[in-house]
């Protein structure tokens, strides 16, 4: 049996999914006996490799190309469905990415695999995998089994560890994978990336405002505390349909589902809705002048008050405390 | 230019989830449902690019009878035609999309719309699933549609920014918010939608491979702590996030 994971990277840089994905491989393996092999796509990657094998990987296969700079979801979809073939793997393990996203599907087609998507758990019950997964916005969460002969499961980003263990040596074995033009029937041609701050779904701190902000002029004090802390910006649906904050920010059941081990919510009333995006943080900080808002039903940490006052003395406090 | 739209009918987003008695699925008592918001994003694309190239709209959506409701609003917003592809049983995404793949390949369409992900089972799968089957490209996560001369430029969101993804017709696309501002039905819209014709079709047969085996609720968090009403809980509020919480 063999299990194939696929370690995203993009720009020559793993995703901290990556190392996520391949030590979950690592650990059902241990509980299946089976072997795992690691998969990275792209264009000049073999200076990054070594950093798998310090998260344990052992086998490594790269299919690498000038033309596989930037994502083509026809093309990646390829490779992929024919490395599982040449490797026999009956379980592939992807990141519940924008780009793992955009995989899955398209190899269970070819694959005749059912997925288990955005997996939060993983554990091995009389030689079967069985996947955790939330539904209904996180309201609740199923448990459920693949029957297929080929079974792929999309990791959530955020919820798997990946710490480093000791390296053993990286066998790595290149591949040549016959693309013609015509497999590149959708290329991306340009990333156009957004400034500075890390994304919502891949940050580990998140400060998050909504309508408690009053208005698009006062986001600057949101922004220097995510600064302080290295922090993705965040934002209600109510302050994105305003148009103060742009859509991508938007944490909610119509919005990105996070992770992150600290959201800090200023100004957010906490409706179900934004709850559905967020509830599954580690630790969560209530900042909000009413009482009663439902966002203190959750919160692990609230302070009744003023946004306008408490933000922006914890953004001194923590340069303080933190030496910035 | 011949535009599908595939379409979902889901628990409305304030639905209190109680596991039902088959302790696989919700219980759907008192539940209301609604059309799925991101398939609102799909049919408001639909109906621009439409106006903008002439041509028809037909929507489709596979599931029991109280699916019409849904394709009711799509009319209302003014598709032209709208399709029920009817299965009351359990299945999963590649069993649905094998299904609305079986149908779609029957229209000769040139653009295929989905919204990017259902909110119930939050699966995100069905539109790559039928971009494959039928063998056409796919764009998920869209967020900007530019079709000339049959020749399309998209942007998909990624993580910290977007793709600009270069494609061509006929295509699979999965609209993402921030794609339009989804219209709402006018009253002759409303009026229209009551008489346009929903045809009813059996659903074809196809395998699932994903089952259910338990439904639970999260651990229920226990009440946090309100830490003070002013500035001067900011250190205390520190400290916990360092000594209790170590998180920073
Ligand atoms: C189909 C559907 C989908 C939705 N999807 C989402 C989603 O994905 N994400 C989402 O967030 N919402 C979503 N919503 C909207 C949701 O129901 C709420 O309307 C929204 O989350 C409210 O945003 P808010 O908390 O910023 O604003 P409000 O509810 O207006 O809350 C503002 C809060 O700020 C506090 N406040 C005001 N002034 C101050 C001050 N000076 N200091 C401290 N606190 C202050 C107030 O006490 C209040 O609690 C959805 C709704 C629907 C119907
Ligand atoms: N039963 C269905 N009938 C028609 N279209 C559907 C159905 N379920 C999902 N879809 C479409 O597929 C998209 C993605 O759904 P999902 O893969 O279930 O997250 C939705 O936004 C709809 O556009």
């Amino acid at each position: 049996m063999k299990i194939l994971a696929f370690a995203e990277q993009r720009e020559g840089k793993f995703k901290k999914s990556a190392f996520e994905v391949t030590q979950a491989a690592r650990r059902i393996a241990d509980q299946l006996e089976a072997e795992v092999a690691t998969l990275v796509v792209g264009d000049r990657i073999e200076k990054i490799l070594p950093e798998l094998a310090a998260y344990g990987v052992s086998r490594v296969l790269i299919v690498q190309d000038s033309r596989l700079h930037f994502y083509s979801t026809t093309v990646y979809a390829k490779i992929l469905y024919e490395i599982a073939q040449r490797e026999q793997a009956s379980v592939l393990l992807l990141p519940a990415s924008q780009m793992g996203k955009d995989l899955a599907p398209r190899l269970a087609a070819k694959l005749e695999a059912g997925i288990a998507a955005d997996c939060v758990a993983l554990k091995v019950e009389n030689g079967e995998i069985i996947a955790t997964r939330p539904v209904y916005a996180g309201k609740a969460l199923v448990d459920v089994r693949v029957s297929s002969l080929i079974k792929i499961f999309t990791l959530r980003p955020n919820v798997f560890t990946a710490s480093p263990m000791n390296g053993t040596a990286l066998a790595v074995e290149q591949i040549s994978i016959d693309l013609n033009e015509s497999d590149f029937t959708s290329k991306v041609t340009e990333v156009k990336v957004s400034e500075g701050r890390p994304d919502v779904t891949e940050a580990s701190i998140i400060v998050s405002g909504g309508r408690g902000m009053k208005g698009p002029e006062n986001f600057h004090l949101i922004e220097k505390l995510a600064d302080v802390l290295g922090a993705a910006v965040g934002a209600s649906r109510a302050v994105v349909d305003a148009g103060w904050r742009p859509h991508d920010e938007q944490v909610g059941q119509t919005g990105k589902t996070v992770s992150p081990t600290l959201y800090i919510a200023c100004g957010i009333s906490g409706a179900v809705q934004h709850l559905a995006g967020m509830s599954s943080s580690k630790y969560i900080v209530a900042i909000n002048k009413d009482k009663d808002a439902p966002i203190f039903q959750v919160a692990d940490y609230g302070i009744v008050g003023d946004v306008f006052e408490i933000v922006p003395a914890l953004t001194e406090e923590l340069k303080r405390t933190l030496n910035k | 230019m011949k535009i599908v739209v595939c379409i979902n009918h889901v628990p409305d987003t304030e639905t209190k989830v109680k596991v039902g008695t088959d302790g696989k699925t919700i219980d759907k008592a008192g539940v209301n449902y609604m059309l799925n918001p991101y398939d609102e994003f799909a049919i408001e694309a639909a109906l621009q690019l439409k106006e903008k190239f002439g041509g028809e709209t037909l929507v489709m959506s596979l599931g029991g009878d109280a699916h019409k409701e849904t394709l009711r609003k799509a009319l209302a917003m003014g598709i032209e035609k709208a399709i029920l592809l009817k299965d009351d049983s359990i299945r999963d995404s590649y069993s649905i999309a094998k299904a609305l793949a079986e149908e779609i390949r029957t229209l000769s369409a040139d653009c295929i719309l989905f919204g990017k992900q259902s909110i119930d089972y939050y699966n995100e799968e069905i539109p790559g699933l039928v971009a494959e089957f039928l063998g056409l490209p796919s764009v998920s996560v869209v967020v900007r549609i530019n079709i000339n001369n049959g020749k399309v430029i998209c942007e998909r969101e990624i993580e910290g920014g977007h793709e600009v993804v270069e494609t061509k017709i006929p295509l699979v696309m999965a609209a993402q918010k921030g794609l339009n501002e989804p219209r709402y039905p006018s009253l002759k819209g409303i009026m229209a939608a009551k008489t346009k014709p929903i045809e009813e079709r059996q659903a074809a047969t196809a395998s699932s491979y994903v089952e259910v085996l338990t439904m639970h609720k999260p651990p229920p968090k226990q009440p946090g702590k309100i830490i003070g009403t002013d500035v001067n809980a900011v250190p205390e509020l520190i400290r916990l996030l360092r000594e209790e919480a170590k998180v920073l």
